[in-house]
């Protein structure tokens, strides 16, 4: 056991147990922190892994973006502000369906990978990464750009009343 | 480095998101779950980048910051959706959903539809 080990051990122990109250707390403002902490260690373990911008990109887009965004979606559809009752379903297939696929995929990859030790590359900082990028990954970059083109028109298609309400009484005759 | 221990860790994340999203009625919370389950895919590609020796050095890494990119994506159209629904029904728990509402409205559509969309439209600008 390496320093790396400890550190990404403690990682993803925070990692899961914040996880653990997303999924399992009843208050919704919580549930968007536990988040954060969740992200965030996530982000931790990508910086030891040695991938610098991935982690800051990370930071930014997911603790930054994300979760503000959630957390003004629980504003706006007038979530309760202390612990509500009503959040859950019946849990006994969900805990049965979701601790099936998380203890399989463990055991597939304890079994592939035991107890074995792999040296760290070289890190992975914007440099590099934007070289890779720009010169292997150019058509796939161009093709995200046209998808986050197209969910930005569809996400102001879908909030904006007129447009739909248009579209339907054309639809309707 | 050992690579099991992040790889436990994204298994046991992804296990998680899909006990969420089958657990949650609140659509915020299945889209957090949703949330958990992508970024165990990140720390697989991410350490199977640290992991695997390939032709194309760093090309996990630069697969992570795309899907990075698609969850941002997703997150918007995502919330536009829940917004969408709340501003409709008033409630956005995911069970409560009719799924055969569009079958529904369009079997009298045929028999009263103006009668149908005048009652609906001051609904639906609300």
């Amino acid at each position: 056991m390496t320093g790396v080990d400890v550190l990404l051990l403690a990682l993803g122990a925070v990692a899961v147990g914040s996880a653990v109250l997303v999924v399992s707390t009843r208050h919704l403002v919580r549930a968007g922190l536990y988040l954060v902490v969740c992200l965030g260690a996530v982000a931790g373990m990508y910086l030891v892994l040695a991938a610098e911008l991935v982690a800051w990109v990370q930071v930014l887009i997911y603790v930054g973006a994300v979760v503000v965004l959630l957390l003004f979606a629980v504003m706006l559809t007038r979530a309760p502000i202390g612990a509500s009752d009503d959040l859950d379903r019946p849990g006994w297939p969900a805990a049965l369906i979701g601790g099936g696929v998380g203890l399989g995929l463990a055991a597939l990859l304890v079994d592939a990978y035991r107890w074995t030790t792999v040296s760290l590359p070289e890190a992975g900082n914007a440099e590099r990464i934007g070289e890779q990028v720009f010169s292997s990954w150019v058509l796939p970059f161009e093709v995200l750009s046209v998808l986050l083109l197209s969910a930005l028109v569809g996400a102001v298609v879908l909030s904006r009343p007129d447009i739909g309400a248009t579209a339907d009484r054309g639809r309707s005759r | 480095m050992r690579p099991v221990i992040p790889y436990v860790t994204a298994a046991l994340l992804f296990g998680l998101g899909t006990y969420g999203v089958l657990r949650r009625r609140n659509a915020v919370l299945v889209l957090m779950a949703v949330e958990l389950m992508l970024n165990a895919v990140n720390l697989i590609l991410i350490t199977a980048d640290a992991t695997v020796r390939a032709v194309l050095p760093h090309s996990g890494q630069v697969f992570a910051l795309f899907v990075i990119v698609l969850a941002a994506a997703e997150i918007g159209v995502g919330l536009a959706i829940v917004l969408q629904l709340y501003r409709m029904r008033a409630s956005v728990a995911v069970d409560t959903i009719p799924l055969g509402d569009r079958n529904a409205e369009a079997v009298p559509a045929t028999t009263s539809a103006a009668a149908q969309a005048a009652g609906s439209e001051p609904e639906g600008r609300r």
